[in-house]
């Protein structure tokens, strides 16, 4: 008796559990129903031509400003590698930049277009150097520029980690391979001076080259690279080695090396003594010597100003397309005639 | 309790002249027991010694989960790694720490371990909930027996074979079983297969003789036996074995046999003892793994993987040429990199060396074209899609509380893609539920209760009746508008019209009295004495009362009687009965007993039929028949059947009532109801006990061809019948099932039903869904022979062949563009169509009609229907099913979708979706298939746009580096862009986006079609997105890197290095891609707003967080965007000019598009934007009426067929000017 009592109480085989009524209100029931108020933007004729017109009236403004900022800018770019190696050498330049006994000094001679302001920027340019190599990328290490020889891990800095069994400091090829042309230049007789500092960025200065790190077994080894550091100074006053060691994005690069502080005037001849050391020759690359000024927008760039002024009037013209196209064959929206269905029963 | 019981300890097998008596010793000779195949020895009531070997058998417990604690990681890490991305990325990986991997380690295995990680939780979460349904079935408890007969409960997991169970009424058994004894005195038992074969029908088992004695839990005390029989299969009709009892050995056959997972029925208790257990039970030999079910947009996908592995491996392939080149010929005169000690990966002595690493390294650079995280964003979006469609309210089923559930969560899309419905019919369409709704007595109807197929006919032209209205007027008549001409199409429907009035009222009553629908006062409460043809009448409910096999069960506390009768009808037909006021009451060995209550005085008589012969219903015979001595000692023979066969038995005098009865069959039939045929035969003394002679004889006979004489004999006594009536009876649909079948063929569904059922049933059922209609050609294609040899076969061959190429015929040379044909296929016939000779024939002319019925399908035959639409025609098939002979269909389906309804969950189980009722599919696929298929089809293009124009710019720039694998991107910046940067909103792209709200899918189903159609998935799309990626990292990387090329990027007079361009670079990449993908949205909540403009706000979060860290950490991005990005202009405004230069054409295609080529969501939008629905409803609602796919099912072709055929009759009318009779249907 008690058998049938038990099994009718705890054999349930169809039954499942009944979840609870699911809400039906509140923004978790508008969720769960995917019915949240939203906004829905239709491409409506005016909203097409409307768009591309905002599109024209941001953009060639832009453009205009960015143009007129690149034309503020006055730039004079000489290439000297091949003019500064003499005569003789000319064919066989590596072996005039390799021996250290020729002179490297070289003057050349620059012509001001038109009046430059103060501060007037000094680049070098090279060209087919590839500064973006992953090789050269990779071999440098952070940590030692910023705590010098208290670092030892300078494997990522191969093939220059060490030299006499001792570490470099800073170690690698980008280090290594220092630019080491020197630039000076006067204005008739008067030299003109050229400020070396506050040329690397502010935040590599103060936080990623060390202020207590010198360098250390720096350009030892048997084959010297490019510059020599004076042990002396901190890394953090290099700044030639700091702009260096921001490594170039593409082949072709300018880096700055300095600023000249004084106002120049149109047809100034500046005279530029330049050591010519740094070894381009072997792998074919250019060297040049750039005087810039500088507007808000940077340097000389009129790219991005044609850029913005083509995307801007192509806006424009595809705004008029699309007027033109309205009105002569205006379809009204929401019109269902050309729904599925209605093309359908026109053509059966 | 069990005292207070009533036990119906009824002889039962005495009824059944075909069923029960089958001799079992006719059995193919001594059994090959104890051969291979024939080894398991049970020993009963002995389960101690099946504990140990050798005679252990597998528990009975069940597991249907992938994977156990143990060997989940192995298993799901497996699963994981033969998706060839994710193995490409493993290898990618595991070269990280080698100096050839252009990244650091950790970029490379932090994302895989991500997406992995999260791919194998949400393996895990799927597997424990197979767990816990598991769990819950091994947790059931059973009666077993403990020792010295007492009986206690145990779980099912701990049942043992040669355990002695005792199972009650309505509970499933454990394993299977062998028949003991049963509350039955002759020991028989009622089953419901439902769960194995889908059959509703309740069958009869047996146990044997020997074991009869065996029928109280105490007789168990020193019971002991022994089985040998058939080591486990999956065939659920066979079984061979023996049972050796004291010395004896009888042979044992699969009715003695119960299996697990079927439901004992009609019977108290039966005792029985284990044989298989677990997974040797033959219904888990059964269960096939559900296979994995991938989606066709997934399929694709995985094409386009592979175009972009070979993009990948090309683009490799060139910069390694490149490499070679730079290597070989320029890098030994790069003094700065030291050329005199360098690693051999760039030695240009070892080129080849240095060559296939580089190649290697370029395969890892450039994996940012493969969307690593492609796989487990379209996981995570399809989580969070199922997640929508099971918490939808309206796919919520109130009464049973079930709501809709996506059990796996890979095929959302493929439901809005889905071409063709193959749906079972019972519990699926119908409740299974049979309800007594009309009936003709004597050439006379009765029941004013319209059944739902003419409710909802006569509403849906109530209401198009407006509509149409000006569309008749536009109707060329000659010389009046309209008017006089609609009296007549008014006269049409007045009868439809009329029927809405009236059951409108009835609605309440009608669910008063389950099985009975029944309304017409001329024949309740005894008024039918008032009538013409009393008699007839009288016979009508006796043949009601006394025609049938139940068996009645009082119902204590109401005091009245419930019937368990073998199939619905009959149960319906009592309770008609017994409202009628002739209840059956009670029924003995020889003997049934009804109260009548003939006068209108309510006085009840209690009337003895002596029961002599039952003669039974088979579906060969489609009629059964008793024969009864009354109380006035008349001897009766009544009859019920299918009208056709009927119909032939009559006698020359029986005919009265035929024309009469035989139009009220059409009208019933129209109306989508079951149709039998009542019919009696007066019988002299003499004549009966010469053929009860002949019938005993037959009954006694043993060998095969005892069924053939006893039909024989049946045969002889079913003649010469008198015709009284006709009953209808309303197979019940599930709740609003026309209505969805309707809005399913609109949205250009085709829908096949596979039912079990009888043709007649089936196409009463087909009417009655409007997947049949009046007017439509039927092809019915059927086979007359029963033999099987071979020369035969092929006779049949031919013969359905020829009948398969004339129907093609006839198609083919139909003219009418709105004739319809529907296609009937019975069971057996479709063995052979399903030959592969046949198939595409077959299916060839099943496309071309409007509908396809196939009845008496075996679950095989479903599957293999299943199989050859699949297959045959490529597209997207979805099953529907509730029982467990659907599983195999389910299975085999593209989608399966279960009906968790009432019976078993094992369709369920196997199914893809569950859904607790029919009318749900309707908005599964047109709300949620539409939106799910646009949300991934529009997400995996994004995906492959996002990482094209990514990935291509690393190739760029690396092209700028002399090959040498250098990337000018953080490792971080690579990390955070799939996994952070852009993966959220791609997400809520997938999961949010909506083209047109859910009521305006619903309203217009023809929206739909975008997805069977794939115009969004189409290789076109993909190519153009591809295009758009390979544009957009052209404009990226050209305008950044030309704009920062040598020239100064601030006021400082500093010039950008690496890190600058990089980041500028990305910095224009995340808004150029997140820009994208709001242009691509059409739909914005604020989650899509949070996560676009959101994604964009953390790229600058993280770079002003990044630039903050030491730069030991930070390297060149330290202070970056502070000191030197921000304040520059020209950072921004190069940002502003690549953002809006990347989507300016997508922008200009998708107005253009939309000026000149709108597609269908386009107007809808554009129509609800404009706010044109409201101002303009009768607009509104013209367009959705048409929207809708050309389509000769449902309702609306239905009216349409109908309007048509009332406009060619107008037009006839007028053109020949003849006077017609008023029109009628």
């Amino acid at each position: 008796m008690d058998l049938d009592g038990g099994s009718s109480s705890t054999i349930s085989t169809g039954a499942r559990a009944i979840p609870g009524r699911p809400v039906r209100h509140g923004a978790l029931y508008q969720f769960t129903q995917q019915n949240l108020p939203a906004c829905k933007p239709v491409l409506t004729p005016a909203a097409v031509i409307s768009t591309f017109l905002l599109m024209g009236f941001i953009f060639i403004p832009v453009g205009l400003v960015t143009l007129r900022a690149s034309y503020s800018v006055v730039e004079i770019v000489d290439r000297y590698d091949i003019e500064c190696v003499p005569e003789e050498y000319r064919s066989n330049k590596v072996a005039y930049v390799k021996d250290d006994s020729v002179s490297k000094n070289c003057s050349r001679f620059l012509k001001v277009p038109k009046s430059m302001r103060a501060p007037i920027f000094i680049y070098y340019q090279l060209d087919n150097y590839y500064q973006n190599h992953r090789r050269y990328v990779k071999s440098r290490t952070d940590r030692q520029l910023l705590h010098g020889l208290g670092y030892n891990d300078t494997s990522s800095c191969r093939p220059l980690e060490s030299s006499d069994d001792l570490p470099i400091v800073p170690c690698g090829l980008i280090a290594w391979s220092l630019f080491n042309d020197t630039y000076k230049f006067s204005r008739g007789p008067s030299e003109l001076k050229v400020n070396r500092k506050d040329i690397a960025w502010k935040s590599d200065r103060n936080h990623k080259f060390g202020k207590h790190v010198y360098p250390f077994n720096f350009q030892n080894g048997t084959l010297t690279g490019g510059a020599k550091l004076d042990p002396t100074i901190p890394l953090s006053d290099q700044e030639d080695l700091i702009v260096w060691m921001r490594t170039a994005a593409l082949p072709t690069f300018r880096k700055l090396y300095g600023r000249i502080e004084e106002d120049l005037e149109a047809d100034d001849v500046i005279v530029v003594n330049l050591k010519n050391n740094y070894n381009t020759y072997s792998f074919g690359g250019k060297k040049k010597i750039v005087l810039s000024t500088s507007s808000w927008l940077g340097g000389k760039n009129d790219f991005l100003g044609i850029a913005n002024l083509f995307v801007g009037s192509f806006s424009i013209l595809i705004s008029i397309i699309f007027l033109v196209l309205h009105l002569k064959s205006p379809r009204p929206y929401g019109d269902t005639a050309y729904a599925s269905w209605n093309k359908k029963s026109i053509s059966s | 309790m069990a005292h207070g019981r009533i036990r119906a300890r009824l002889r039962r097998s005495h009824f059944y002249t075909f069923g029960c008596l089958r001799p079992t010793t006719t059995d193919e000779g001594p059994h090959p027991l104890q051969g291979p195949g024939f080894s398991r020895t049970v020993h009963c009531n002995q389960p101690e010694i099946h504990e140990r070997r050798p005679l252990y058998y597998c528990k009975n417990d069940i597991s249907t989960t992938k994977y156990n604690v143990l060997t989940f990681f192995p298993k799901a890490l497996f699963e994981q790694f033969r998706r060839v991305a994710n193995i490409y990325f493993l290898l990618a990986a595991c070269l990280s720490a080698s100096p050839i991997s252009p990244f650091s380690p950790l970029s490379m295995i932090a994302p895989l371990a991500f997406v992995v990680g999260l791919s194998m939780a949400k393996e895990a979460l799927e597997d424990s909930r197979r767990f816990v349904q598991d769990v819950k079935v091994n947790h059931r408890k059973v009666h077993h027996h403990k020792g010295d007969g007492v009986f206690g409960p145990r779980m099912w997991q701990n049942i043992m074979v040669g355990d002695v169970v005792k199972v009650e009424k309505d509970k499933f058994f454990p394993a299977d079983l062998l028949l003991l004894s049963s509350s039955y005195e002759d020991g028989i038992c009622y089953v419901e297969t439902m769960n194995l074969d889908g059959e509703t029908n309740l069958k009869v088992k047996r146990s044997l003789e020997s074991t009869l004695f065996l029928d109280s839990d105490e007789a168990f005390k020193d019971f002991a036996g022994t089985i040998r029989c058939e080591d486990p299969n999956p065939n659920l009709y066979t079984f061979v074995g023996n049972f050796e009892h004291e010395r004896q050995v009888y042979p044992l056959d699969p009715s003695q046999i119960l299996l697990r997972d079927s439901k004992l029925r009609n019977t108290e208790y039966i005792y029985g003892v284990v044989i298989f257990t677990g997974h040797d039970s033959k219904v888990m030999q059964n269960s096939t793994r559900s296979p994995s079910k991938r989606s066709t947009i997934e399929e694709k996908m995985d094409y386009i993987i592979y175009t972009l592995f070979t993009v990948l491996i090309f683009i490799s392939i060139i910069s390694s040429i490149g490499f070679i080149v730079k290597t070989k010929y320029q890098t030994p005169t790069w003094w700065y990199l030291r050329p005199d000690s360098i690693e051999s990966q760039y030695d240009p002595q070892k080129i080849g060396v240095a060559g296939l690493s580089h190649l290697v390294t370029a395969l890892i650079l450039y994996g940012y074209l493969i969307p690593i995280s492609l796989y487990v964003s379209i996981e995570v979006v399809k989580v969070l899609q199922a997640t929508f469609i099971n918490q939808d309210i309206h796919m919520y089923d109130e009464e049973t509380g079930t709501p809709a559930d996506a059990r796996t969560s890979n095929l959302n899309e493929e439901l809005g893609q889905v071409d063709t419905i193959l749906s079972d019919k019972t519990g699926t369409l119908t409740c299974n539920q049979m309800d007594f709704l009309k009936c003709s007595i004597a050439g006379t109807p009765y029941g004013v209760c319209s059944s739902e197929v003419e409710v909802a006919a006569a509403k849906q032209i109530a209401s198009d009746l407006e509509d149409d209205d000006s569309d008749l007027s536009n109707f060329p008549l000659p010389n009046k508008k309209g008017h006089v001409s609609w009296e007549n199409v008014g006269v049409a429907e007045e009868y439809e019209l009329e029927t809405v009035v009236t059951s409108k009222g009835d609605e309440d009553e009608k669910h008063a009295i389950k099985g009975f629908g029944f309304e017409d006062d001329r024949l309740m409460n005894g008024n039918w004495l008032q009538e013409p043809n009393t008699d007839d009448i009288l016979l009508f409910f006796r043949i009601l009362a006394v025609c049938h096999t139940a068996i009645p069960e009082l119902n204590e506390e109401t005091g009245s009687f419930t019937y368990e009768a073998e199939s619905p009808d009959e149960g319906a037909f009592l309770v008609a009965a017994r409202e009628f006021g002739f209840e059956f009451c009670r029924r003995t060995q020889s003997s049934i007993f009804t109260r009548e209550r003939i006068s209108t005085s309510g006085k009840v008589v209690e009337r003895e039929y002596k029961l002599l012969n039952l003669l039974d219903f088979t579906s060969k015979r489609k009629r059964m028949s008793v024969i009864v001595r009354d109380e006035e000692g008349q001897l009766f023979l009544l009859c019920k059947g299918a009208d056709s066969i009927i119909f032939d038995r009559l006698s020359k005098n029986g005919k009265i009532y035929l024309e009469a009865t035989t139009m009220h069959l059409n009208d019933y039939g129209e109306a989508g109801l079951r149709t039998l045929a009542l019919a009696y035969r007066r019988l002299e003394e003499k004549e009966y006990s010469d053929w009860n002679d002949e019938f005993q004889k037959a009954k006694a006979a043993v060998g095969a061809d005892r069924d053939a004489m006893l039909e024989r004999v049946s045969e002889m006594m079913e003649k010469e019948l008198i015709l009284v009536g006709a009953t209808a009876i309303e197979d019940k649909l599930q709740k609003g099932v026309p209505d969805c079948i309707d809005k399913l063929a609109q949205a250009g569904l085709k829908i096949w039903v596979l039912t079990g059922d009888k043709m007649e049933t089936a196409i009463n059922i087909g009417f009655s869904c409007s997947l049949l209609r009046q007017g439509m050609k039927q092809i019915c294609i059927t086979t007359n022979s029963d033999t099987e040899s071979n020369d035969v076969k092929q006779a049949i061959k031919d013969n359905i062949l020829n009948q398969i190429t004339n129907a093609t015929q006839m198609i083919k040379l139909e003219k009418d563009p709105h004739a319809a044909f529907a296609l009937i296929i019975d069971g057996k016939t479709l063995t052979y169509t399903l030959e592969d000779d046949l198939k595409h024939k077959f299916l060839g002319l099943a496309v071309d009609c409007a509908s396809v019925i196939c009845c008496r399908v075996s679950p095989k035959q479903k599957a293999l229907v299943t199989r050859l639409v699949k297959e045959g025609t490529g597209k997207t098939t979805l099953a529907i099913g509730d029982g467990a002979n659907d599983v195999g269909m389910i299975q085999e389906a593209d989608i399966g979708v279960g009906i968790s309804g009432v019976e078993g969950m094992q369709a369920v189980m196997a199914s893809d979706f569950s859904i607790a009722q029919f009318r749900f599919l309707e908005r599964l696929l047109v709300v949620h298939g539409h939106w799910c298929y646009k949300r991934i089809a529009q997400m995996i293009c994004y995906f492959f746009y996002k990482n094209i124009a990514f990935g291509l710019t690393i190739f760029y720039f690396e092209a700028f580096t002399g090959f040498s694998g250098q990337s000018v991107y953080d490792d971080w910046y690579m990390i955070l862009f799939n996994v952070c940067l852009t993966s959220l909103p791609v997400i809520s792209l997938g999961v949010f986006e909506q083209d047109v709200p859910s009521d305006v899918c619903l309203q217009f189903p023809a929206l739909y079609q975008q997805g069977p159609k794939n115009l969004f998935f189409d290789w076109y799309r993909i190519l153009g997105w591809m295009a758009n990626g390979l544009y957009s990292s052209i404009v990226i990387f050209l305008l950044t890197v030309t704009i920062l090329y040598d020239h100064p990027f601030r006021e400082d007079g500093q010039t950008a290095d690496m890190a600058a361009v990089g980041t500028t670079m990305f910095t224009c990449i995340i808004w150029a891609v997140n820009v994208q993908i709001a242009l691509t949205m059409s739909h914005f909540t604020w989650i899509q707003h949070l996560f676009i403009w959101g994604s964009i706000m953390t790229w600058y979060v993280f770079l002003t967080i990044y630039g903050m860290l030491s730069p030991e950490y930070s390297k060149n991005a330290y202070h970056l965007l502070v000191e030197a990005l921000g304040p520059a202009p020209i950072y921004w405004s190069t940002t502003l000019l690549v953002t809006v230069t990347c989507n300016l054409p997508y922008l200009i295609h998708i107005s253009l598009q939309r000026c000149f080529n709108p597609m269908d969501h386009h107007i809808i939008q554009e129509i609800k934007h404009y706010k044109k629905d409201i101002e303009d409803q009768h607009m509104w609602i013209r367009e959705s009426s048409k929207a809708r796919q050309e389509t000769k099912i449902g309702f609306t072709a239905r009216v349409e067929a109908k309007i048509r055929q009332l406009k060619g009759k107008l037009q006839r009318k007028h053109s020949f000017l003849t006077i017609m009779s008023p029109v009628h249907k």
